[in-house]
Formats: C-alpha cells, sequence, structure tokens
C-alpha cells in the first residue's frame, strides 16, 4: 500500500473520484486538492472528505476545464510549491450520441470535455512531474474506447485518443520514476448514466469501481480495467471480426 | 422500469428508479404519478415499494457535512449508511445510540421506520438521537424540523414511514464510546417466565438484551443475551471476513425438514457458550451482516416477517399464546427474537416501539398457510392491545394498523400527497 502525501483530484465532483478520494483519505495523506468547476459542489465534497479525515489538509481550487492557459496556470501553481504525487484526472460527460450526430456543436463539445480537456490537464502535470522525477497521473477513460460503437461513438473516439495520449506519455517517461494509469471504467452507477437505471446494463457499483482503481493505482498498473472482468469483456469484443461485430446491436 | 424487492424478497414489481444525487435539489416534482423514497430496501415488506410506480433512490446521498469532535454532533446526508458511521466515529471515540440488527441501512430509512435496538430501555429509538431534519416536500417546499423546531413534523416524519416527504439531511447526536467492545453474558432460559424474570432483572445493569427464542419448544427456551459497553481490550481486532450466499435454492432452506434440527442444535450450541466473554460489536449488534443476501436462503418465494409488539401486562400471557398458535399451525421460525422495550413512549405519531414485550419471526413463504397463521396471531396481537411494525409487514390488515396506531388520524394531514407506496394504499387507502 501506497501513501500518496500529496493528490489532486481533478474533476474531484465526480462521484467514482470522490469514492476513490474516500479511500485515499483514510490512509493520511499530508494534502489533498480538489479541482472542480462548481464552488458550491466541489466544497460539498469537501466537506464530506474533512469530516472523514480530519487530519488531512483539503482544499478546493476551482477551473475553466476548456482553456489551455487556465489549466496550465493552475497546474503550475499546484506543482511549483511541492511536488504532486498523484493526480486522478476524471472528469468527463456522457453525450447522447444521435444529438451528437444531429448538433456539431454538441460533438464538438463532448470531444473538448473527454479528450481535449484531459489530456491537456496530463500534459501540465507531466513536465512538473518529469522536473521532479517521480509522481503518478492517473486518466479515467472508459471501455467505450476500446472500440467504436454505434450507440456512442463520439465518446467512445474521445476515450479513444485518451488512450493513445496516455500510451505515448508513457513511452516518454518510461525511463523516469513518473508512471502513467489509464483507467477503463466499465459501465458504473454514477450520476452519469442516471438514464440507463431503467433500461441499460448492468452498473456496477461506485465503491466496487473505486477500490479497483485504487488497487491498481497501488499495483502500478498501466491500464486499469474496473471491474477487472472488462478487460476479458473488452478483449472479446475487440477481437470479434468486423462482419460480426456491425452486426451486434451495442 | 426494473425490479426492485424489498428484503422479504416477496414481490418483484417493475419501478421506475430515480436516483436522487443533490440534497439541495432532489428533484422529487420529477416524477409525474406518485413515488416514494427508498433506501437499502432492508424492510421486509411493502413500506419502500411502490409497484408500478416511481422510487427515489436515496443511496446516492452519501456525504457527511461535518462533524463536532467535543459535541459529538454529526451532519450528514440521509442515504448515508449507519455502517459508514460506525466504522468512521467509532475509533474516534463516538458511536451511534441505537442501531438496529443490520448495519447496512441508511439514516433515512432509520428515521422514516424509528428503528429500534437492544438498548431500548436505556436510550429509546432511533428518532431520540435526531437533532434536526430536513424534508423536501413534492410540492418543492422545504421544512427544517426537530424536537425543538416544527415539533408536529418531526413527529410525524419519525416512523413516518416515508410518507411525509423526503429526508435530505439530518443532524444527529452520537454518544461517547471507549471503543468497538462489550462485554457479554449468555444465559439458556427453559420457559417464558424465566425469560421475563431476566429481562426485568437485567434492565438497570445491562445496557444491551436481547433474545432468541426457540419457537418450536413448546414452554419457550431460548437464550437470553445482555451485553455492556467496556474500554480497550487485549484482543486483536476481528478480521473484516465476508461471504455471500451466491444463488437463490429452488425451495426454502429454512423448511419443516430442516427447522426442528437448526433451532436444536442452534440452542445447544450457545448453551454451550453460556457464561461471560468480550465481544466486538459488529458480532455483536449486526451478526448477519457479514452474511451477504441471505435472505436468498428461502428461496424463490421470499418469507415474511411478523413483528409485534405487546403492553406487558397483557405481553406474558399473550406471547405463550402466539408460540402455542405457532407450533399448532406446523409452520415455525429460525430467526426468532424476543425482548423487552423499556417504559417510554416513541415520538414519532406512528413509531412502533412502546413499552412492553416484542416478538420477531421470519416464516418461508407458503402462500395461504403461512396467512392463515397470521390471521390467528392478529387476533391475539389486537386482543392483547398490541400493535404491528410496518418495517416488516407485507400484509397486516387496515383495522389491525387502525387499532394499533392511534396517532394515524393525526399523521394524516402530514402526507405528501405526491408520495405514495405499497403500504401506504394498502393499510390507508391511498
Ligand atoms: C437483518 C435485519 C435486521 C433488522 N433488525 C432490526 C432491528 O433490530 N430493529 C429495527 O427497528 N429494525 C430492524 N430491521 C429493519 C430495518 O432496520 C428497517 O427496515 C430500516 O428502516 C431499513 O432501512 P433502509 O435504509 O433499508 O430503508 P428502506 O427499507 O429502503 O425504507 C424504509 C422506509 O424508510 C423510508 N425512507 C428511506 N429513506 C428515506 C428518506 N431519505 N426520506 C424519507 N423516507 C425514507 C422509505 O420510504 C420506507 O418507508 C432489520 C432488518 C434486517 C434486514
Ligand atoms: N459512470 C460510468 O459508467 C463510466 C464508465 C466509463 C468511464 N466513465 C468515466 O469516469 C469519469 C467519471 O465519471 P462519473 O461516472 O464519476 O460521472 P459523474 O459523477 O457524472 O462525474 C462527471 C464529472 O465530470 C465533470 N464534468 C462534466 N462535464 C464537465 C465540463 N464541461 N467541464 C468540467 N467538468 C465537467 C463533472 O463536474 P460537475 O460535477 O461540476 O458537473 C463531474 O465532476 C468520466 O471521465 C467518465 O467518462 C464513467
Amino acid at each position: 500500500m501506497n501513501t500518496y502525501q500529496r493528490i489532486v483530484i481533478v474533476g474531484a465532483t465526480s462521484a467514482i473520484a470522490e469514492h476513490c478520494a474516500r479511500l485515499w483519505v483514510t490512509r493520511s495523506p499530508d494534502e489533498l486538492v480538489l479541482v472542480g468547476r462548481h464552488q458550491e459542489k466541489t466544497e460539498a465534497v469537501a466537506a464530506d472528505l474533512r469530516t472523514r479525515a480530519p487530519g488531512v489538509s483539503i482544499s478546493v481550487r476551482m477551473a475553466d476545464f476548456q482553456s489551455p492557459g487556465n489549466i496550465q496556470q493552475l497546474v503550475d501553481e499546484l506543482t511549483t510549491r511541492r511536488a504532486v504525487d498523484l493526480v486522478l484526472i476524471a472528469h468527463g460527460s456522457l453525450p447522447d450520441q444521435g444529438m451528437c450526430q444531429a448538433d456539431l456543436s454538441l460533438a464538438n463539445e463532448a470531444l473538448d470535455i473527454n479528450a481535449i480537456s484531459p489530456v491537456l490537464f496530463a500534459e501540465a502535470f507531466s513536465g512538473a512531474m518529469e522536473r521532479v522525477g517521480q509522481g503518478c497521473i492517473a486518466i479515467i477513460g472508459s471501455v467505450a474506447g476500446d472500440r467504436g460503437r454505434k450507440s456512442n461513438y463520439i465518446y467512445g473516439a474521445a476515450k479513444g485518443l485518451v488512450e493513445r495520449y496516455a500510451q505515448g506519455l508513457d513511452h516518454r517517461l518510461g525511463a523516469t520514476k513518473v508512471r502513467v494509469a489509464l483507467i477503463k471504467p466499465g459501465p458504473t452507477d454514477t450520476p452519469m448514466t442516471a438514464h440507463l437505471k431503467n433500461s441499460g446494463p448492468a452498473l456496477a457499483s461506485v465503491e466496487e469501481v473505486a477500490q479497483c482503481i485504487v488497487k491498481g493505482v497501488d499495483k502500478r498498473k498501466p491500464v486499469i480495467y474496473a471491474p477487472g472482468k472488462w478487460n476479458i469483456i473488452m478483449l472479446v469484443i475487440k477481437l470479434l471480426p468486423r462482419f460480426v461485430f456491425n452486426k451486434v446491436n451495442i | 422500469m426494473v425490479e426492485v424487492t424489498s428484503w422479504g424478497r416477496l414481490t418483484r414489481h417493475q419501478h421506475r428508479v430515480i436516483p436522487v444525487t443533490d440534497r439541495n435539489q432532489p428533484g422529487l416534482s420529477a416524477a409525474p404519478g406518485s413515488s416514494i423514497a427508498h433506501g437499502m430496501g432492508r424492510s421486509y415488506g411493502d413500506v419502500c415499494l411502490n409497484g408500478g410506480g416511481a422510487i427515489w433512490q436515496m443511496r446516492g446521498l452519501d456525504r457527511l457535512i461535518s462533524f463536532d469532535q467535543g459535541s459529538g454532533r454529526l451532519r450528514c446526508e440521509a442515504g448515508v449508511l449507519l455502517q459508514d458511521i460506525q466504522r468512521l466515529m467509532i475509533p474516534r471515540g463516538w458511536m451511534l445510540p441505537v442501531t438496529p440488527g443490520t448495519q447496512i441501512v441508511t439514516v433515512g430509512g432509520a428515521i422514516a421506520n424509528d428503528v429500534h435496538g437492544k438498548n431500548h430501555h436505556v436510550v429509546g429509538s432511533f428518532g431520540d438521537c435526531v437533532t434536526r431534519l430536513c424534508l423536501h416536500r413534492t410540492s418543492g417546499e422545504v421544512i427544517e424540523c426537530g424536537p425543538e423546531l416544527e415539533q408536529d413534523w418531526f413527529a410525524a416524519t419519525v416512523g413516518g414511514i416515508g410518507l411525509t416527504g423526503v429526508i435530505t439531511e439530518v443532524e444527529l447526536q452520537l454518544r461517547a464510546t471507549r471503543g468497538p467492545w462489550l462485554s457479554t453474558e449468555t444465559i439458556p432460559y427453559d420457559s417464558l417466565d424465566e425469560f421475563f424474570a431476566l429481562a426485568d432483572d437485567s434492565e438497570s445493569g445491562w445496557e444491551h438484551t436481547v433474545s432468541w427464542i426457540d419457537c418450536l419448544a413448546k414452554q419457550g427456551r431460548g437464550i437470553f443475551m445482555r451485553g455492556n459497553h467496556v474500554g480497550e481490550q487485549d484482543m486483536p481486532l476481528p478480521r473484516a471476513r465476508s461471504r455471500s450466499v451466491p444463488v437463490t435454492p429452488p425451495v426454502s432452506v429454512i423448511n419443516r425438514l430442516t427447522l426442528p434440527p437448526m433451532n436444536w442444535s442452534y440452542y445447544q450450541l450457545q448453551k454451550r457458550r453460556r457464561g461471560t466473554g468480550t465481544a466486538h460489536y459488529e458480532s455483536f449488534f449486526y451478526p448477519l451482516d457479514n452474511l451477504h443476501d441471505w435472505n436468498r436462503l428461502y428461496g424463490p418465494r421470499g418469507f415474511y416477517q411478523y413483528q409485534c409488539v405487546l403492553p406487558r401486562e397483557s405481553g406474558e400471557s399473550g406471547i405463550a399464546a402466539m408460540l402455542s398458535a405457532i407450533s399448532r399451525s406446523g409452520e415455525g421460525s429460525f430467526l426468532a427474537v424476543l425482548k423487552t422495550f423499556g417504559n417510554r413512549e416513541a415520538l414519532g405519531m406512528l413509531s412502533f416501539p412502546r413499552p412492553g414485550v416484542t416478538l420477531a419471526l421470519d416464516f418461508p413463504n407458503h402462500g395461504h398457510q403461512t396467512l392463515k397463521l397470521f390471521e390467528a396471531l392478529d387476533s391475539i396481537v389486537a386482543e392483547a392491545g398490541g400493535r404491528l411494525y410496518p418495517a416488516k409487514d407485507a400484509r397486516m390488515p387496515r383495522h389491525l394498523f387502525e387499532a394499533g396506531y392511534p396517532g394515524l388520524d393525526n399523521f394524516i394531514s402530514f402526507r405528501d400527497p405526491g408520495i405514495s407506496s405499497e403500504m401506504s394504499r394498502r393499510l390507508m387507502g391511498s
């Protein structure tokens, strides 16, 4: 078990990230910084974590997730004083595929928040971590990034971009002590999937997914499927020949 | 729509599930038609169900808000599990004053059923440790209430089986504790008289009392257990071990053939454990929590729980009459609990606890036969001036509910017209 002394969570109001944070604060890190876009929502997460772990210094920072300049400035501020041991980049949103097809500005927004924004955050942290020669960058992708499919390929494409990025970053940092982890949750019971509750696939509990992520990061896995069974399921899906896959209604 | 069941697994009706995730904007009006709050579904019957309609899934409201280490005041959202509070606070010297026989329930559910623990005679029921709560109505109105604020709303909502609104936020007064350990004593008894004598004797010296009763034995033999909190013990903390029942067996594992040997061996085993000991609070208070999905053992037809409280005067003969009705019927119960309540009225208009003696029994669902037995038990309860516990109920007749809960007339005016459950339609007509 690893105690990361200084942890930053980007997209800290995400249910998955929040449950990871609950597990991490039990290990008494020195400091946790929560980055969000809504002050009040992010403060509510901070209040919960402070109540759980009164000894940990927990602070809240606001960011404009779609502004490269703002991202760079924030990350500079967070990394100059002291090194960050772990950053979890968690934000994302699941758009309606049909609406993305009908309205390019929605597709643009979805690609931006699920691909460009997390990549820019990771890129900003990677520089600082490389300089000090340590740290871990964990980015939440998705099983949806493993193979494009008709029901959510704009989202899937964005998550696929994150995967290719993480691969390249891992390659770049291979010789250093900085580590990169790409997290791929399967469908999970969070506000993001609220609309799927009454029809869609069985959803994993957010507690289970968080536990899986925290364990995977501890074990220094470069790719973390959460829950682990998705590793095998996605392997099969990736291997399906196109003529079979295209007949499957998923 | 998805299938939602409660702990007894008697029905599997389709529900529309609406997750509630923002305590300030729970979005209650978004439900066309009626809906009801649903916590962990640890109630046995239909109090948390709304077949064909919607439920608000409260589990997402699981944040703590603040804790004052000096005074033990905890503010949290209503979907927080009692287990989270216990595990977090006991190492800090505080614990919930009241918890039921499982800690895998939400704070909101514990308030709405005004649940009781083994220490009713010392601390009362769950409502007694609530200092404030925030109630959202489907009209959009928000009501803050507590023992000293909007007392009527508080009395309606504590034990109000979810019908007055949705509780989003709560303040609780925890109690100081010296740690996770209890000193315990296990005493076999051979008759109801012995049980009552033990219960009375234990009132002043013991905080927690409960007993398992062998409902197949004519005289009412059983095992009496009592416990007190103690300080640090030179013992290792038990390792967290949990198992689950992976599948539902085709028929109930607890049945006419297995029950006599089960009851006999449980009695003999516990009898050998007689005497004093030290127990961790989790194994003492929540013995079944480590066996996930144990309710599956009752098979696909599910099971009923029958829990009543009888006033003490009529209780001694009433319990005896119930036991003999059960043994005449050929039905039987393994998880049978007999316990006395302390001499205090609960604060909720529809709270279950009252002075007297409570008997709780599990019965595999044998359809008509089981219901027939319940009718016989109902008449004993009615005669004794007792009441049944809504948290456990799936079938009580309306007249018994009305007779057992004189606060009902007063309660009705506090109902939220946008809220209805299978139980409220069955027992209140809407
Ligand atoms: C093994 C076991 C042992 C038990 N032992 C005991 C015991 O010793 N003593 C005892 O008293 N009970 C006991 N119970 C019953 C259990 O404690 C209660 O049924 C409890 O209320 C369940 O809580 P829940 O969160 O699962 O709520 P649910 O069962 O989902 O709902 C219960 C009620 O609460 C309402 N509700 C839930 N959340 C809210 C909210 N946020 N706002 C408004 N209303 C809400 C629902 O509408 C419903 O009316 C036991 C149950 C089990 C399974
Ligand atoms: N749930 C699943 O089934 C699932 C499956 C695979 C992958 N994932 C991924 O897991 C991550 C966490 O999701 P979750 O399930 O925890 O969902 P969630 O609880 O809905 O969290 C989504 C997070 O993204 C933030 N966000 C959304 N749009 C944003 C924007 N335009 N700008 C800034 N922040 C924005 C939200 O901030 P606000 O709180 O301020 O809105 C919130 O912090 C996401 O990357 C998601 O793609 C989820």
